[in-house]
């Protein structure tokens, strides 16, 4: 399957020449989650409770911002239209690029996870668990994501829109993402809440990419 | 016949850019979509390759319908817009290894090669957005040779061209049509090819939708 490693390398090479694209979600991230000590106060024990709920909605709101990058481009330069009149499986095409969006927007943020959750005196038994759960919790948002950004690709401001269409769908990923860190903090099995996370991935990944490519046939054809 | 369009209707915000519109492109053929601005040339390129499907009637690719032979169609049809399809952060050698890869075929050292014939020599490692607008014009022309299509849709392919390159993408039209291929095109420069051209004016066929 050549065109899923050429598509990776593609995106991948895009992503690195506009360094700027990856690095202001991140620094959305940094900044959010480094406001919240100052503004709720410094008291450990009040952090340490709303720590992992922090995290995980700076991070869901930072792979939204991150969203937009990722068909506007094309869109705009037509690449968009080529993708679609390509003979090849377009399925494989468009998980590869939202994998390569996923890599460069959604696993900084799981390595960057440990830092900002010991500032924010997580538990350290509550670290792995948090970083395993956004593991496979980011993937599932950035796919939403990607649905949302399909359908709206078409028109010219479509932030808020966005927003609207897909943060309804991120609230089980949130629920359940939070609720493996909860579990680990009262030394319960986390174990049961990650496969559902894991299931809703699977579930992701095979229905999200149709869903994809019809929303950009709607976009490209307006 | 390569391509045939079966009574063909489109209207758009209540007018009726064509109706009644037959006809049948076969091997070695040359036709030019004719009409005014706005009279829907670009939206009846987009019809035929099927990125519009805002339309009644029938398009047919070797005799099946176009939707349902979809993966041979995209195979054997290339398609070039408005836009160039050319990402600006890339050189034009990564463009084109992508654009080959997307159209399933392995043949980077051809790209080098059609880069040449569209007078890019040494320009395959310089990212696209240091190049003039004709010279992206020509990175997005080069993806025409590397697609290994029958049938070529072109969608004003002079836009931004110099004369000498005009007078190259001429003769690189009239070759592609000897050896069996076809193309659909649109333009508003008078074309000066010894190959016969046959035509097809929307002017014609536009009208006002019936209350």
């Amino acid at each position: 399957m050549s065109i899923i490693a050429a598509t990776l390398r593609r995106e991948l090479l895009i992503a690195f020449r506009s360094p700027g694209e990856i690095i202001n979600p991140l620094m959305f991230f940094v900044i959010a989650v480094s406001l919240f000590p100052l503004g709720v106060g410094a008291n450990q024990e009040f952090l340490s409770e709303i720590a992992a709920g922090v995290i995980w909605v700076t991070a869901l709101l930072a792979v939204m911002l991150s969203m937009d990058s990722l068909f506007r481009a094309d869109y705009e330069d037509g690449s968009l239209e080529q993708l679609l009149l390509s003979p090849q499986p377009l399925y494989f095409v468009i998980l590869a690029k939202v994998a390569s969006h996923w890599l460069v927007s959604g696993l900084p943020l799981v390595i960057l996870a440990p830092i900002f959750a010991s500032m924010l005196s997580l538990p350290a038994e509550g670290i792995l668990p948090l970083m395993a759960a956004l593991l496979i919790g980011t993937p599932i948002l950035t796919m939403l994501g990607a649905v949302g950004m399909a359908l709206t690709v078409g028109l010219s401001k479509s932030g808020l829109l966005l927003a609207v269409l897909i943060l309804p769908l991120y609230i089980p990923v949130l629920v359940f993402g939070t609720g493996v860190v909860d579990s680990a903090l009262n030394s319960l099995a986390t174990s049961g809440l990650l496969a559902l996370l894991g299931a809703m991935l699977i579930l992701a990944l095979c229905l999200t990419p149709l869903a994809i490519i019809a929303a950009l046939r709607i976009s490209v054809s307006l | 016949m390569m391509l045939t369009v079966n009574n063909l209707y489109c209207e758009r915000d209540e007018r009726v850019l064509f109706q009644n519109l037959d006809f049948a492109v076969g091997e070695g053929e040359i036709w030019q979509i004719q009409g005014s601005n706005g009279s829907g040339k670009t939206t009846l390129l987009r019809i035929l390759c099927g990125l519009n499907d805002d339309f009644s009637g029938e398009v047919l690719w070797q005799g099946e319908e176009q939707g349902k032979a979809r993966q041979a169609f995209n195979q054997h049809v290339f398609y070039l817009g408005h836009a160039p399809a050319i990402n600006k952060t890339l050189t034009a050698k990564e463009n084109l290894s992508w654009h080959c890869a997307s159209r399933g075929l392995t043949n980077s050292d051809q790209i080098k090669a059609a880069l040449n014939s569209f007078n890019l020599y040494g320009y395959e490692d310089m990212p696209c957005y240091l190049m003039s607008a004709g010279q992206q014009r020509r990175v997005s022309l080069a993806r025409m040779l590397l697609s290994q299509a029958k049938l070529w849709i072109l969608d004003e392919p002079f836009t931004a061209l110099d004369k000498q390159g005009v007078m190259e993408l001429e003769t690189l039209l009239a070759e592609h049509a000897r050896a069996g291929g076809a193309i659909i095109l649109t333009t508003h420069h008078s074309l000066q090819m010894n190959h016969p051209l046959q035509a097809v004016d929307l002017d014609l066929l536009a009208g006002l939708v019936a209350a």
